[in-house]
């Protein structure tokens, strides 16, 4: 983040520490969303911003937390501005903390222009309805939840599921077929451990993709209200590269849990009215400040993608997190425990998974025109296998019939052959899996497939 | 402007969307405000001695303690007059298309606002009255075309009557005199408070429902023109599909869609379509007869709120023109939290998960703005609103208060289950669920055949007895069923695959005209009868899946509408042929 220059006022007056807070008397002239300096008693300086202010009294949150603070010879400046992050290309190939600071040890990065870190929201009526198809490799996504630029698109996971290996998978996998250019990776960290910090490193370093890459790292053992800030610096880094320097940025955020924890923390620091689960009522609103800021723009060039890990407190897809993610996203991705016990590697549960703008995105021309129809029976066919898997386990596969079985087998086959492969897939290759598939059913159970297209396709595959 | 003629106060408090401003003494509640240096546009929402609470449609960073806080002195309305269908405005009515060169803005900016009606345009006006007519409220003075197929009526306003003293030009922007009432001048812009509902002359019984092309909803669970619907269910299970379908095929004569703290990328996908679709009715596309109202969720919170109303008040300016409207909104849950985000902030006691106890009256006042109606006016014109709500309950839970209120407030209910949705069964509405307090069969059957009720009916019992045996299959296994039952079992599943699904990406399937609906449930009526009468052993039973007509009954869905009552009676001859058991 941007450290203004002139600070205009100095106000010794702080009355009160709280968690993140701090309060600050005879504030007059705060503006609402003013970056300040605090200085500790120490002489360090830790970045703040103004979040409310209520007469001559004002409430600052301090990113970078308020231990070691005092009320009688800390000190806050006013700096007059809102907060900014300088931005440009310059970012490109840099490790930075969650502030915005160097921490690869080069040189403070080369500002093109200083930017809001709040953003504006995109005027909807200026949006360009996605409808490029990003190829990620992954069959469960291309072929069934098919990701595209400009979408939002979370990975609901849970402790100790691979939801930071198919990030990463994806992250040096994707592509847009017959394009190479333009690419560039904004990834946040929110809170994760030096163990993940480094798996990542790892992998943008031996990918080859580091100097097209902007990392900003809060760690498990930073302040844990840095996080507020973090995804936006890398949303504010991300819009210009996507809408003044026409790439299509790909931004990972992880994990949002970790967001929402600290905003949780704030919310309880301000004594509000606790929402559900004690998370505050403006979740909602506040997440979507932080995913709606992805998207495609009319008369602009490049995109903005998001890919978020969440994680599901208790494996609980109705917990606040995850569900008001899933009300702002564009879909989920959802990872299943199950599966990963039985070594479906991306164990990625395609029913509850979904991918709203994949429509837009698929058949001829986009991708194949057989797409939507295959996916439809996909669909239909693994959903009644899983049915008759339940009932299998109460009374017993005896009762069932031939076709029932088949449909047993079909189940079975589906997670091993389609959803689980290690190596890279094309989507011609995802969907001509899917009909290898199709032949363990009956023909005249095929009903989403048209005469025509089982004709066409069948033959072909046969 | 002679705004500070009303009073100038300062801002002492800022929290989120919240200003608290002294010096506004003599300010009326509901008042607009401009706030800061930016003239951001305000509310005020509650007077108390020495303060004014004002909620700000904008966001309030950058505010200062002291920063002054102006009383426009109007209430917050909305501007009418031919013009507004086609646009697209925020919840407080600013125009979003236009932007400083022609173009929309790429990114919302603080302070600016757009008037929602182009005051330079000139309009063709035809006088449905002459000099020394003695006119009254909701009385037709003028028509003007205001887009190939709406003819927009110019009445006289609320409260205003008399004689028409002289006429207007024939060639006028909204701005020029159309008429002159007892010598006042009349044009075609008048504006109208947006919380206070418009008078009409009488409420009517809604006895013709909105037809909407979507088999579960007008087969099973249709809503009336004037009634109202709500569509709860959690994420991805199809709300925001089934109420662009509503838009796109709805035989409504002008379309409202209020998206309200939803995503952007779902109405740029409506923004780009619609001005390239045809209308299903005839004349211009679908965005001629759409008016949207957008406040996407990162858009300021307060301005959601308002929404709401500026979409029902530009939905009943329309229907007292004698016009059928659908109001669509999407979601009402966004909404209620815009309250609830607005009333913690003014630290009010919380009522249930922490909504403000006047949450059942605001919604209550909102699904009563819906009506069947005979208008004000000596033309005895009938109109209607429609409201369609979607709900977005936390974790999918129906138990919560807003579900809880709008389910007591509406007349048909959608049931969106997750665990369709997920199978991919859409729409994902609820057989067993849902419910239509309308009773429209009469109407259906004097358009289709006059059994219609009958038959939907028998698939609706059908469907529950599916159910139950479907409940005893799985703790026993099929061989539990006798074969009798097992034909039941196979016609629900033909009644839920066949039928009630539907895709809304299906070229053909789309849409679904009444006379294709009624004559794909007579098919799948008349197999079930044949197999009840020949079906009764275990190899009959056997048999009845592996039957060939059962692929073309799968694909009925496919049917040309015109073709559709020839292809039934065709596949029933088939039916009788492959399966017997003719009478
Ligand atoms: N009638 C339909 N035909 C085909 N697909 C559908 C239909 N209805 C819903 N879907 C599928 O379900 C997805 C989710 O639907 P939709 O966006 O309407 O959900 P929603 O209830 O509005 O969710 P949210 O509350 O998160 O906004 C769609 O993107 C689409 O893939
Ligand atoms: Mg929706």
């Amino acid at each position: 983040m941007r450290h203004p220059p002139l600070y205009v006022v100095e106000l010794p007056t702080v009355s009160g520490l709280a968690g993140p807070l701090l309060f600050v008397d005879r504030a007059t002239g705060a503006a609402v969303g003013e970056v300040v300096e605090v200085v500790a008693p120490d002489g360090t300086l830790r970045p703040g911003q103004v979040l409310e202010i209520d007469g001559e009294r004002a409430v600052i949150e301090v990113f970078t937390g308020t231990r070691g603070l005092d009320l009688a010879s800390t000190v806050v400046r006013l700096s007059g501005e809102p907060a900014r992050l300088g931005v440009g290309t310059g970012l490109l190939g840099r490790i930075l903390d969650g502030s915005g600071r160097p921490v690869d040890g080069g040189p403070p990065p080369m500002p093109e222009t200083f930017a809001d870190v709040h953003g504006a929201p995109i005027n909807p009526a200026a949006r360009l309805h996605p409808t490029e198809f990003i190829e990620t490799g992954v069959s469960a996504i291309d072929g069934l939840n098919t990701l595209l630029r400009g979408q939002k698109l979370p990975i609901f996971s849970g402790f100790g599921l691979p939801s930071d290996e198919l990030a990463a998978r994806i992250a040096i996998d994707a592509r847009v077929p017959g394009e190479d250019e333009g690419f560039a990776v904004v990834f946040a960290a929110m809170g994760i451990t030096h163990r993940q910090a480094a798996f990542y490193r790892r992998v943008f370093s031996e990918s080859g993709r580091m100097h097209r890459t902007t990392v900003f790292l809060n760690l498990a053992d930073d302040a844990g209200i840095e996080r507020l800030l973090t995804p936006r610096l890398a949303l504010t880094a991300a819009e210009h590269l996507a809408f003044e320097r026409d790439l299509h940025v790909l931004v990972i955020l992880t994990d949002m849990t970790n967001y929402c924890e600290a905003l949780r923390e704030v919310a309880t620091a301000r004594e509000e009215v606790p929402g559900r689960r004690g998370y505050p009522g403006y979740m909602y609103t506040d997440l979507a400040s932080v995913y709606e800021r992805a998207g495609r723009l009319t008369g602009k060039v490049g995109s903005l993608t998001q890919l978020v890990i969440v994680s599901m407190p208790d494996d609980d897809i109705t917990h606040p997190i995850p569900d008001l993610s899933g009300y702002i996203t564009e879909g989920q991705i959802v990872l299943s425990r199950d599966l990963h016990r039985r070594g479906i590697d991306p164990p990625i549960d395609v029913l509850p998974s979904l991918s709203r703008l994949m429509n837009a995105g698929i058949g001829k021309g986009r991708t194949r025109d057989d797409h939507r129809q295959v996916a439809d029976q996909l669909y239909a066919a693994y959903a009644r296998g899983r049915d008759l898997r339940r009932m299998v386990a109460i009374i017993g596969e005896a009762g069932l019939g031939e076709i029932d079985r088949s449909y047993l087998a079909f189940a079975d086959l589906f997670e091993q052959r389609f959803v689980s492969h290690s190596t890279r897939r094309s989507i011609d290759e995802t969907l001509d899996t899917a009909w290898g598939l199709f032949d363990l059913l009956p023909a005249a159970e095929l009903k989403k497939l048209s005469p025509d297209l089982v004709a066409v396709r069948g033959a072909a595959d046969r | 402007m002679t705004i500070s003629d009303h009073g100038e106060g300062r801002v002492v408090r800022v929290a989120g969307p919240v200003v608290t401003a002294t010096g506004l003494e003599r300010a009326r509640l509901y008042n607009v405000v401009r706030v800061g240096e930016h003239g951001l546009v305000g509310e005020i929402i509650r007077l108390e001695q020495h303060r004014a609470v004002v909620q700000v449609y904008e966001d309030t960073i950058g505010l200062r303690v002291g920063d002054p806080v102006v009383d426009t002195g109007s209430a917050l309305s909305v501007e009418l007059g031919p013009g507004l269908l086609g646009s697209i405005f925020d919840g407080v009515q600013s125009l979003l298309t236009h932007g400083p060169g022609g173009a929309p803005a790429p990114f919302l900016e603080r302070g600016v606002t757009r008037r929602a009606l182009d005051a330079r345009r000139h309009r063709r006006v035809h006088h449905s009255v002459e000099v020394g007519d003695h006119v009254e409220p909701g009385d037709e003075v003028a028509t003007t075309p205001e887009t190939a197929t709406l003819t927009h009526r110019i009445l006289v306003p609320d409260g205003v009557s008399g004689e028409v003293t002289a006429l207007g030009s024939t060639d006028a922007t909204i701005d020029d005199p159309v008429v002159w009432i007892d010598g006042e001048a009349l044009g075609m812009r008048t504006r109208w408070p947006v919380r206070t509902p418009r008078p009409v002359a009488t409420r009517l019984d809604p006895t013709v429902p909105l037809v909407t092309g979507q088999r579960v909803v007008d087969s099973f669970f249709p809503v009336a023109r004037g009634g109202t619907a709500t569509i709860p269910g959690g994420f991805g299970t199809g709300k925001t599909v089934l109420e662009q379908a509503f838009a796109r095929w709805a035989d409504a004569d002008v379309v409202v869609y209020v998206a309200c703290g939803e995503r952007g990328n779902e109405m740029a996908e409506l923004l780009e379509e619609f001005p390239k679709l045809p209308d299903p009715r005839g004349g211009g596309t679908l965005m001629d007869r759409t008016i949207v109202v957008v406040n996407t969720s990162n858009m300021p919170v307060a301005a959601r709120e308002a929404g709401i109303y500026t979409g029902i008040t530009i939905a009943e300016y329309y229907r007292d023109q004698g016009y059928d409207v659908a109001l669509l909104a999407d979601s009402t849950s966004r909404w209620a939290e815009a309250l609830r985000e607005v009333s913690s902030r003014l630290e009010e006691l919380p009522g249930e998960e922490g909504y403000p106890a006047y949450l059942p009256a605001r919604l209550a006042e909102f699904y009563e703005r819906a009506g069947a109606v005979r208008t004000l006016g000596r033309a005895e014109r009938t109109g209607s609103v429609t409201v369609v709500a979607a709900v977005s309950p936390p974790g999918g839970d129906l138990s919560e208060p807003v579900t809880q209120q709008s389910l007591r407030l509406a007349g048909t209910f959608w049931a969106l289950d997750v665990t369709l949705a997920q199978r991919r069964h859409f729409p994902a509405i609820h057989w067993s669920r849902s419910y239509s307090l309308y009773d429209l069969g009469p109407w259906f059957g004097s358009r289709t055949v006059d059994d219609w009720d009958a038959q939907r009916r028998w698939a609706i019992e059908l469907l529950a007895e599916e159910e139950r045996l479907g409940n005893l299959v799985q703790l026993l296994g099929l061989d539990v069923l006798a074969p009798a039952e097992r034909v039941v079992f196979q016609t629900g599943r033909i009644l839920r695959e066949d039928f009630l699904q539907q895709s809304a990406f299906d070229e053909v399937d789309a849409f679904c005209t009444l006379d294709k609906q009624y004559w794909m449930l007579h098919v799948i009526r008349h197999l079930h009868e044949r197999l009840i009468a020949t079906v009764t052993d275990e190899i009959a039973v056997e048999h009845m899946a592996r039957l060939e007509v059962l692929t073309d009954v799968a694909r009925m869905r496919s049917w040309l509408p015109e073709e559709a009552e020839d292809r039934a009676r065709e596949l029933v001859a088939r039916i009788d042929a492959e399966v017997g058991g003719a009478p």
